[in-house]
């Protein structure tokens, strides 16, 4: 078992080295957005200091969502999908291993970038560490919840919107808490509860999601 | 015993069984629900006294609150029939699911209209931010995804579980919403009704109150029964008894 999540795990993150740019699109779309807000709005650092949490959070949301389409969309479109569901072993763990690899392969990337966005925002350097750890703990509940979405709309024609229309509102108490333990943490206060309720819904979303992603996939196959 | 009300079940869950029992049911609901709105409507608009704080627009509340209220509720109601469709299979509970959705989002956007008509007078601004109206915004949203999902599913099976199992997802926000109310601390008043060892509301106000939150059940109750009879009515329209129906009419 633990071997069919390991063999997943690495087959999806070397069949997505091979095709390299489109494994660095989503973190260029994520710095590209945050660079619109000084553009759209003002470049003083007053104003970006106070949207900063609100915009970095917003933009690895999208960019995880508009990410999401390669979770499963090549395997069910090559009939890999059907494989996977058709093996022996247990499909939550193969769901865990395709979502790990989707989160190493766009959250992690996300997290990495985010100093140097808190940088371009002014975010204070107090509040460096708390973006870094919130996002750390937030961005694995996006793959984990988008999994669900992206299973149930992978066989729709043109399920992007769907697809967004049905996961943000999913995204939103992430979204709230994140953000606000950035902001928190700008005004130089204690971020724990912020980063205790995260890892609370991360736990939730690691435990649960999976079944409901696996749930998911086999109502999708079938139609 | 426990077979005996299986049996029971499946049989009351026949879509022709449902069909016939569910007309007679809804003058049951419609009736009541139409006696106790007009009544909570009269007690609610014209006697109950004018707020010493917020004078003659908290009475608004009579809508907003039944409404809010329902907006929830049915939502829940969508998630169980959905999971009891999907763990026994049962088509009927699916089309409750399915044609709870519209009424629920409806009464989503009338807690929405009220609660900003409310807040022009109260705050100043026909919207604020504050916690309940924006959980209202995105209950709003998550009945418009499922809507979304479910009607882009040709398959009439697989969008009845697709959406369903998004609806069982999406319950999980109902806490969050309900919870939302302590985590942000802002503008809208505290809960009011839930204190029932010492009510903050004046009698003569809460039994209008809660005369309009049985109706909207009941209304409801009869809307559901009505909108999933016409479902069975589609998704049956090959069956022999549905022709024999329309040949009657």
């Amino acid at each position: 078992m633990l071997k069919a999540f390991y063999h997943l795990l690495v087959r999806d993150l070397r069949l997505a080295f091979r095709s390299r740019h489109e494994l660095a699109n989503p973190l260029i779309f994520f710095v590209l957005v945050v660079t619109l807000f000084p553009l759209a709005v003002a470049p003083s650092a007053e104003s970006l200091r106070v949207m900063a949490p609100g915009v970095i959070w917003v933009s690895a949301l999208l960019s995880v969502l508009l990410s999401l389409d390669r979770l499963f969309k090549q395997d069910y479109e090559d009939g890999s999908l059907d494989q996977l569901m058709l093996s022996p072993n247990p499909l939550v763990i193969l769901v865990l291993a395709k979502v790990g690899a989707h989160w190493l392969l766009t959250g992690l990337p996300l997290v990495l970038i985010a100093p140097l966005l808190g940088m371009f925002m002014y975010v204070p350097d107090e509040a460096i560490g708390a973006l870094i750890l919130s996002l750390l703990l937030g961005t694995p509940v996006l793959s984990l919840v988008g999994a669900i979405g992206v299973s149930l709309t992978v066989a729709v024609n043109r399920g992007g919107v769907l697809l967004s229309l049905i996961i943000l509102p999913l995204y939103i108490p992430v979204l709230i808490f994140g953000a606000n333990a950035v902001d928190v943490a700008s005004d130089g206060m204690s971020v724990r509860g912020q980063m205790l309720f995260l890892a609370a819904v991360l736990a939730l979303s690691v435990s649960l999601a999976p079944l409901a992603t696996a749930v998911a996939l086999r109502i999708t196959a079938s139609r | 015993m426990f077979k005996k009300i299986w049996g029971w079940i499946q049989r009351f869950s026949s879509p022709k069984h449902f069909y016939s029992i569910s007309g007679k049911l809804i003058p049951w609901f419609a009736v009541p629900a139409a006696l106790l709105g007009i009544y909570g409507l009269y007690m609610g608009l014209f006697v109950a006294p004018t707020d010493y704080q917020q004078g003659e627009s908290y009475r608004i509340i009579f809508i907003h609150v039944p409404a809010a209220w329902m907006s929830m509720f049915i939502y829940v109601v969508m998630a169980i029939s959905a999971a009891i469709g999907m763990i026994w299979q049962i088509k009927l509970a699916d089309m409750i699911a399915s044609a709870s959705a519209p009424i629920g989002a409806w009464f989503t956007f009338l807690a929405l209209v009220t609660g900003s008509l409310w807040g022009k007078p109260m705050w100043g601004a026909y919207w604020v931010w504050d916690a309940r109206l924006t959980s209202e915004l995105i209950l709003l949203f998550l009945y418009f995804g499922y809507m979304a999902l479910q009607s882009s599913i040709e398959d009439q099976r697989t969008a009845d579980k697709a959406s369903g199992l998004l609806a069982i997802v999406g319950v999980v926000n109902i806490p969050i919403i309900h919870y939302s109310v302590e985590w942000w601390n802002t503008l809208h008043q505290g809960a009011t009704v839930a204190k029932f060892d010492k009510p903050s509301m004046h009698i003569d106000m809460l039994i209008p109150l809660l005369v309009m939150a049985i109706a909207a059940k009941l209304f409801y109750a009869a809307i559901v029964l009505i909108r999933a009879r016409n479902e069975v009515l589609y998704r049956e329209r090959n069956r022999q008894w549905v022709r024999e129906l329309v040949e009657k009419l």
